[in-house]
């Protein structure tokens, strides 16, 4: 079983590597840190302007707000970028592979339907988790080179997001058993893109203090705990900056008003599981 | 002989459509069984069945006595589905590792080296499949059906995108199963390969088992033929145990006999007469 699960691990991740198109991943994340890099110089020296006129006591920490700010603005491309790759990489694993005749070849041998879908999912979330924790190491480099900034938490945003684009895996492989490519990509980004607007709407419930917007984003997020992932990391930046700073950052695009907890860790655990084991009974039932 | 593959009253619907309809077929250790049929008929899903790809709606199919689909069965199977394809960016060496790895052969490379040259790809080991033409495709996918020496082969279609030299290098191989006790399954519309390979031949029509037996046996006496010197004669219904009393009443009255000729019907005639002539 674990010789099985290793070799189509392997093969996964080979397959994965040697597509042109995740050469082009990485020069695509090159030129995103470049240009993170950049923005994150220039945000830093001039930032100062917006905290208070001269002379008198700053209003905003303009350190703290320019970084959490910027690195915000980072995790939600890691968050992006690491999906796109999820999705990219588990496209068609099952419908659609079985179409072009790619499946039935690893199917009849005899390590199994689930241990086959479990193992390549475990190839692709490793994969794309791996890929947003260098993303996020690396814009955690360049704020801290650019303006000496560094979060409050570093390694938990981190590990929140990889296990988010762990979830969005789980769900495109889901989405592999039952659609076509081209509508397995279009609903796991809508599933995506509904997901953080929930969590836009629960950031906009919370900063005009309307019970129903947030509860709905609240609800929202525990039904796709990848956003509550995202939403909850970008809590942790700030969560021990006090002050106005700490209160315009909570309530700002890339702030989080609401930490993870044991809670929301567990679910996203559980959720995963569930995900998994539906795709795995779709993939055990379907005719090849 | 003991039955390799084995399937009893084998039904088979999608959505209401019955694509098997109690189908009884066996194939034994080093037996060649060809299987005919119109598009459609239900040869695919039967031989998907058989390794596990398709859920039967009725019925059983067994390999070595283990149901098929099973891990154990699975096992035994090597397969070569019609419509296939490997990853472009695998060798053809990485492609049976990976294989080897899957059903757990230990004949390393020593394995890979005697399939490819057994389908005579020895020169294409690092070759990527993506830069193989159509024909080495396949070839590669009889291969790679070998791989952990199966007691049973399935190929639907194996010489399909195959060229004459292709062809026969697969009969060549199919041979080779024979003596090595390896039982075949093989779908396949080229009546003259099924012919010339298969030690029996079952054919299927809209999901039933129309005919089933040897090529020698499902054949029958078209007549008797005889070439004198006022021309040809046929003797209709006449067979072979009829001609030489047909030929010493020729002598009798008086003919030069030229040439006598027992015609049989060939497999296409029997094909086409089970299938009354439809075509899917």
């Amino acid at each position: 079983m674990a010789r099985s699960v290793a070799t189509v691990v392997g093969y996964a991740l080979r397959e994965g590597l040697r597509r042109r198109v995740f050469l082009a991943v990485l020069l695509l994340s090159l030129a995103f840190l470049a240009l993170y890099a950049v923005g994150a110089h220039f945000a830093f020296r001039d930032a100062s302007g917006f905290a208070g006129s001269e002379g008198s006591e700053p209003i905003l920490d303009p350190k703290a707000f320019t970084g959490a700010t910027i690195f915000g603005l980072a995790m939600f491309t890691s968050l992006f970028l690491g999906s796109v790759l999820a999705v990219f990489l588990t496209l068609g694993i099952v419908r659609g592979d079985a179409e072009s005749g790619l499946l039935q070849p690893l199917v009849v041998r005899p390590i199994g339907r689930t241990t086959l879908l479990l193992s390549r999912f475990l190839a692709a979330a490793c994969l794309a988790a791996a890929y947003v924790l260098v993303i996020y190491a690396a814009a955690a480099a360049i704020t801290w080179q650019a303006g000496h900034w560094a979060p409050d938490h570093l390694l938990g945003p981190g590990l929140a997001l990889a296990l988010a684009v762990a979830i969005v895996a789980a769900l495109s492989l889901l989405a592999s058993t039952f659609l076509s490519v081209t509508a397995q990509g279009i609903v796991v980004f809508m599933v995506y893109g509904a997901g953080l607007t929930a969590g836009l709407l629960a950031q906009i419930g919370h900063a005009i203090r309307s019970d129903t917007l947030h509860s709905i984003g609240h609800t929202a997020s525990w039904a796709l705990p990848f956003e509550g992932l995202y939403a909850a990391s970008l809590h942790a930046l700030i969560s021990n900056t006090s002050g106005l700073t700490g209160v315009v950052l909570q309530l700002g695009p890339f702030g989080g008003s609401e930490a993870a907890g044991p809670g929301l860790i567990l679910w996203a655990f559980v959720y995963a599981a569930i995900v998994l084991a539906l795709a795995a009974a779709a993939f055990g039932r379907r005719d090849l | 002989m003991a039955a390799v593959l084995a399937a009893r009253a084998l039904r088979k619907s999608y959505r209401g459509k019955e694509a098997l309809v109690g189908v009884d077929l066996e194939v034994g250790a080093g037996e060649l069984l060809g299987l005919l049929g119109p598009n459609g008929a239900g040869k695919s899903t039967l031989t998907k069945i058989a390794c596990g790809l398709v859920r039967p709606s009725g019925g059983s199919v067994e390999v070595l006595g283990k149901p098929a689909g099973s891990a154990p069965a699975r096992a035994a199977i090597g397969y070569l589905a019609e419509l296939f394809r490997f990853p472009g960016w695998c060798s053809a060496d990485e492609l049976l590792q990976l294989h080897q790895r899957l059903c757990g052969s230990r004949g390393g490379a020593g394995e890979r080296a005697e399939l490819l040259e057994l389908v005579e790809l020895g020169h294409a080991a690092g070759n990527r499949v993506e830069t193989m033409s159509k024909g080495m495709q396949q070839r590669l996918g009889i291969a790679q059906a070998l791989v952990g020496s199966p007691r049973l082969l399935l190929l639907d279609e194996p010489t399909s995108a195959l060229d004459p030299v292709g062809r026969r290098i697969v009969r060549g191989l199919l041979e080779e199963l024979r003596r090595r006790e390896v039982a075949v399954l093989l779908n396949s519309h080229l009546l003259s390969e099924v012919e010339l390979v298969c030690d029996r031949v079952a054919i299927i029509d809209q999901g039933r088992l129309v005919r089933e037996g040897r090529p020698a046996d499902l054949e029958r006496s078209r007549g008797v033929e005889v070439e004198t010197a006022n021309g040809v004669r046929l003797f209709e219904g006449a067979g072979h145990g009829e001609a030489p009393e047909i030929v010493a009443r020729l002598v009798a009255e008086g003919e030069r006999i030229h040439r006598v000729e027992v015609l049989n019907s060939t497999l296409e005639d029997v094909y086409l007469e089970a299938v009354r002539g439809r075509t899917g």
